[in-house]
């Protein structure tokens, strides 16, 4: 096995920016930014070609701790300025990372038009479950009966599969992995990030401080172990039933197809208009 | 010379493409639908990007994107759809973001009647989003003002990094007159400024002498934040007082000591008047013949039209009705910049006059009122 040079994480953060960071220690979102550092230095970017979008809730924090060009914007609608951004500046890789609230339920028409669109950008969901930031109210991807402090008898609402989603809605390259597969995360990331057209990572995390708590998951320990257990890869899964499948976290690649980019469709836009001018 | 009969809407959007505008995200809306058809034809031909988005919410938030990328950039809407706009005009704000929101007023409230008139959406151009913001906000009544104002509002929009209103309405923007398209090179237009220090040195939201601290596109080598929450000059997120308090006196001290630069209105006759008519936009069309016609009945009878709304000319406005007895104030709404001049003039003084479904305020109501009918 190649040796590969251990990554200076500092190099990516920003020195001027006070710390600590605003997650709970033990948070999985800090394990997601770990991986998106390896990724980019994997490939390579320059930091000045990288833009970080995010929206609102915890996973919305994360750009302000990294040295890239950063937006922190409003609740739900980072994929909507991500796409003026892109437009703009199409040299820049465009992130965004968002929550499963921000993504799925005040985000989720931007959601699916950005898959959709296929524009050049890769989004990464932090799939925790629930409404970290506000104190642990349910989201679209709370499994049934769970409680949360909006659901105190129990979840009555449908969760909400979001790679099934994007991948319905055109996205070029959706994935699966969990905060526990760290290195799979890194290659997912890599590989969405690398992708020409619009892709899609979900990360499964955990919030240990809210949905934890309120359904005696115990701590992070016990939560990671949560993910390792009852998580599969697609091979394994091929071996389950559907019923046993629907109760695991299926991880891996759910799409991965070419098709046009939204940039390299229009730029026929502006040669036809030229043409006809 | 290029002379053409066209109508608001229409010079809207070339006085956005002769100010440099290269971006426009909107969703299609009547009736401000006609700037959106035109820049997507244009757009792409003058080296620009157009793209319909999924609503208005998405519409401005790309534009807002768009101009962190460096684009000159403008979204036109009417009522429902500024109504969801509001959000990210108070993001544009907060971030300092250049950019242009045209609104073509329709009656409401809600859905209202789209092809009706309106300007009902005075109070919710200034107040529209939460919190204290500042925002500039112009008022065309002609079709060459839609162009000139447009052109205005993309300059101030830059040199003030703050977000602009074009507040017009269906009368104005439907209404076709000449108009003589003007060389695009010999246009007026601010750019960006060039940053002077390294990245390192680079201050997103420092002190300036001028208030108004460069603005970097993203891209350009200079890493740094923004944020929809209250920052430091780094961009980064603070609570403390003596981060907030200074922020938020900046950006307001940074249109009010520039108001000489974006205060615009016209007067007629205002010299020798007993009665001033004080209004904007479409109904400064009825008010200008009200007051031809009693200029003719040797009524002394002065006119202010406001072109800058917001923020509101108050010393324009007082020296014209210094020594005035009677203000009219025609309005398409039920009384929304009335409450503008009666905190200037006096609410004694101020005779309102009202119209709220979807008709103009005609002469003769404007006459009647000038004459204490």
């Amino acid at each position: 096995m190649a040796h590969e040079e251990p990554i200076n994480y500092y190099e990516y953060l920003r020195p001027n920016k006070k710390y600590p960071n605003v997650w709970c220690s033990g948070c999985g979102i800090g394990v997601v930014m770990g991986s998106l550092i390896r990724a980019i230095d994997r490939i390579g970017l320059d930091k000045n070609d990288v833009a970080v979008v995010s929206g609102i809730g915890c996973t919305g924090r994360m750009p302000v701790y990294m040295d890239f060009n950063t937006m922190h914007t409003t609740h739900g609608r980072a994929l909507a300025f991500a796409t003026g951004l892109k437009i703009s500046r199409p040299k820049l890789h465009v992130i965004v990372v968002m929550g499963d609230g921000d993504a799925m339920a005040i985000g989720g028409n931007h959601f699916l038009h950005a898959c959709r669109r296929n524009i050049d950008m890769t989004a990464i969901v932090v799939n925790n479950w629930i409404y970290g930031m506000t104190g642990g109210q349910y989201s679209p991807t709370t499994p049934l009966n769970a409680r949360a402090t909006t659901a105190p008898y129990g979840n009555v609402e449908q969760a909400m599969p979001i790679c099934e989603v994007a991948a319905a809605a055109g996205a070029s390259y959706v994935a699966r992995t969990t905060v526990y597969h760290a290195t799979e995360m890194d290659k997912f990331l890599e590989a969405a990030i690398r992708k020409h057209g619009f892709s899609v990572v979900e990360t499964v995390s955990y919030c240990h401080t809210t949905f934890g708590r309120l359904n005696k998951r115990g701590g992070v320990v016990d939560m990671m172990r949560w993910l390792k257990d009852n998580s599969v890869g697609q091979i394994a899964a091929q071996k389950l039933d559907e019923e046993e499948k629907a109760a695991k976290i299926v991880r891996g690649v759910v799409c991965d197809v070419e098709k046009p980019e939204y940039l390299d469709l229009y730029q026929q836009v502006i040669d036809r208009a030229m043409e006809a001018k | 010379m290029d002379i053409r009969f066209i109508q608001g809407n229409d010079a809207i959007a070339w006085g956005a493409l002769a100010a440099g505008c290269r971006f426009f995200g909107g969703y299609p809306i009547t009736p401000s639908t006609e700037v959106a058809e035109l820049m997507a034809r244009e757009l792409p031909r003058h080296g620009g990007k157009f793209i319909q988005m999924e609503d208005e919410i998405a519409s401005l938030a790309a534009v807002i994107g768009a101009s962190v990328g460096g684009l000159k950039s403008m979204t036109a809407t009417s009522g429902p759809g500024f109504s969801l706009m509001q959000e990210h005009i108070g993001y544009a704000a907060m971030t300092e973001v250049p950019c242009v929101i045209v609104n073509v007023q329709r009656l409401g409230p809600s859905t209202g009647q789209p092809t009706a008139a309106s300007q009902g959406d005075v109070m919710q151009a200034r107040w529209g989003t939460h919190g204290d913001h500042p925002i500039i906000a112009l008022c065309p009544y002609t079709v060459k003002q839609c162009f000139d104002l447009t052109v205005a509002a993309f300059n101030m929009s830059e040199k003030y990094r703050t977000p602009v209103i074009l507040l017009t309405d269906e009368v104005i923007g439907h209404m076709r007159e000449k108009f003589e398209m003007p060389d695009f090179a010999t246009v007026e237009r601010v750019e960006r400024p060039h940053i002077p220090v390294p990245h390192e040195w680079y201050r997103p939201y420092g002190d300036t002498p001028s208030d108004v601290p460069p603005m970097a596109n993203f891209g350009d080598g200079y890493r740094y934040h923004i944020t929809g929450l209250f920052h430091d000059d780094k961009g980064y997120p603070t609570q403390r007082l003596d981060e907030v308090d200074p922020w938020i006196d900046r950006v307001h001290r940074k249109i009010e000591r520039n108001l000489e630069d974006i205060l615009l209105w016209d007067e007629d006759e205002v010299e020798d008047a007993n009665t001033v008519v004080v209004t904007y936009g479409a109904s400064v069309r009825s008010a200008r013949h009200a007051v031809k016609l009693a200029r003719a009945h040797r009524a002394k009878v002065g006119l202010i039209a406001i072109k800058t709304i917001w923020p509101f000319p108050v010393e324009a406005v007082e020296r014209a009705t210094a020594h005035a007895r009677r203000v009219v104030v025609p309005e398409m709404n039920l009384g929304q910049l009335a409450l503008e001049v009666e905190r200037v003039v006096g609410r004694r003084k101020v005779t309102r006059v009202n119209i709220a479904n979807g008709e103009m305020v005609t002469p003769q109501m404007i006459l009647d009122a000038i004459e204490g009918k």
